[in-house]
């Protein structure tokens, strides 16, 4: 029989907190992480969009000078996150070849590549430190959490743009169930806070350019949203085969119950217009968890506040859910904390896990006007309470590439 | 301006501190980078680059492979930098 995956440890670094409380208490209040950039981009450099959901806590706050001296931000942001996680899944005991990691980035170490390019031109290639090309890789930060934890039972770093997160914590949940490992540390981390990064996605007209509101800036399913919103930051999980977690008498927030994931073979960058792919993913997690839709009390939504892209998944929630559509509270994070890309999907797990665990949606901020084909039961300003009972939560993952990840949580 | 071997000592023992770790206090003249520091190859390279800058020398690739000691780090970067 196939092996129950469990969620027994939660860490994150957010532009709401600087770990799991501090980020839920912000959500729960409805508060924005993102802020005008402190710097001179906008002057130095024409970007159009001069503001981002940064991380509350720096790295360099809590680890030591070393430490990020040798990695990415991105990898400290996982290390962070991973330290708090295995300290709240009260540091396990388990053979180091059945604990796996599976930790990713959407776009790696861009801020050690470039620094290392403007280390060449400005003082020749012999300047450029040796630690570059381990910092810059983009399975840096799975390798880091690798080591700090010596797990040997195998380290990946699954990259499929603002999916990689959740991706990832699909590949370790397959490594439980498979009966690769016990144990798997799993999320997403991201750091791309950077000019190049910004212009990028600002020349695809994918950011918000809401300059003179940037708390305002994220605004998923309002009439008026005009883009992302740049985050930066990591969520990490500890997943156990339940039998482990209870064995050791490990508290457990969750169940992570399916997987489904998918491809829309349709464009690099723009999703399928009808969520085609996206439904299928949903089927397939709740297909994975042996439930169906009857069982789906709360989606967390990809829902990024751009034009085209949220409604294509609310129409797919929507056709998906049928008549149980208005029964279903959806919640879009991404509000409060802007797109954390490859971060994503990994805090938003953690998300709905606290809101399965604590029984309460989060909300969704600055949804003044919601668009009218919205048909799903959006939790605004406010976090609602989900119901008693054995219920499930969705949390959707989506990336550039036609990339859909679905994963299904259920209540412990 | 050059610096003295004493300067130089402290200057170095800043540098694998900050990239390393190793408290600054233990890095001392006849310590073994690898046998007592604990530094790895890719750690020394990363030291060699940064005290290149730091004190305007040039240390060669076949000369690293004879900076066994602090002090021999000491002595070949007070000696380059005349």
């Amino acid at each position: 029989m196939a092996k129950t995956v469990v969620v027994t440890g939660l860490g994150a670094t957010t532009p709401l907190g600087g770990d799991v409380p501090s980020t839920w208490e912000g959500a729960l209040a409805g508060k924005s992480g993102v802020r005008t950039l402190d710097n001179d981009w906008a002057e130095k450099h024409g970007i159009t969009s001069n503001f981002a959901g940064q991380v509350a806590v720096k790295p360099e706050e809590v680890l030591s000078r070393p430490e990020t001296k040798r990695m990415d931000p991105s990898a400290q942001m996982a290390i962070v996150a991973t330290r708090e996680a295995w300290k709240d899944a009260g540091e396990p005991e388990v053979d180091p070849a059945r604990l796996g990691v599976v930790v990713s980035s959407g776009i790696g170490g861009v801020w050690t590549l470039l620094n290392a390019w403007d280390t060449v031109q400005e003082k020749g290639a012999a300047r450029v430190r040796p630690m570059t090309v381990p910092m810059l890789m983009p399975n840096s930060p799975a390798a880091y959490v690798e080591l700090e934890l010596g797990a040997k039972a195998g380290a990946h770093a699954p990259v499929s743009a603002c999916a990689s997160g959740a991706e990832a914590i699909g590949m370790a949940y397959k490594m439980i169930v498979d009966g690769r490992a016990e144990v798997a540390v799993a999320g997403g981390t991201e750091a791309a806070t950077h000019p190049v990064t910004i212009a990028s996605f600002g020349a695809m007209h994918a950011l918000s350019t809401r300059n003179d509101d940037p708390a305002g800036a994220s605004r998923p399913y309002d009439v008026t949203r005009d883009g992302f919103v740049m985050g930066e930051g990591s969520g990490i999980l500890v997943l156990e085969s339940e039998e482990h977690a209870k064995a050791r008498g490990a508290h457990i927030y969750a169940r992570l119950s399916g997987v489904g994931m998918s491809a829309d073979a349709h464009h690099i960058a723009a999703p399928e217009p009808t969520g085609e792919g996206q439904t299928r993913a949903m089927t397939f997690g709740l297909d994975d968890a042996g439930l169906t839709t009857a069982d789906v009390c709360h989606v967390n939504a990809h829902a990024t506040s751009t034009v085209v892209g949220d409604m294509i998944e609310a129409r797919a929630i929507a056709g998906l859910m049928g008549s149980r559509a208005s029964e279903v509270l959806l919640s879009a994070t991404k509000s409060m904390t802007g797109h954390l890309l490859g971060g994503a999907g990994a805090v938003e797990s953690v998300f709905t896990i606290k809101a399965l665990a604590e029984r309460l949606a989060p909300p969704t901020i600055n949804v003044t006007e919601p668009d009218p084909e919205l048909e799903v039961d959006l939790v605004r300003d406010k976090p609602r309470e989900l119901p008693e009972g054995d219920i499930a939560a969705i949390n959707n993952s989506f990336g550039f590439g036609g990339h859909n990840v679905a994963l299904v949580f259920t209540n412990a | 301006m050059a610096k003295s071997e004493q300067e130089v000592l402290e200057g170095l023992a800043n540098i694998v501190a900050e990239e390393t770790g190793v408290d600054a206090a233990d890095v001392q003249g006849d310590k073994s980078f690898t046998d007592d520091l604990d530094i790895d190859s890719l750690s020394m390279m990363t030291i060699v680059t940064v005290a290149e800058e730091e004190f305007d020398v040039r240390i060669p690739d076949e000369d690293v492979q004879n900076l066994v000691t602090v002090n021999d780090a000491v002595k070949y970067i007070t000696a380059a930098q005349s």
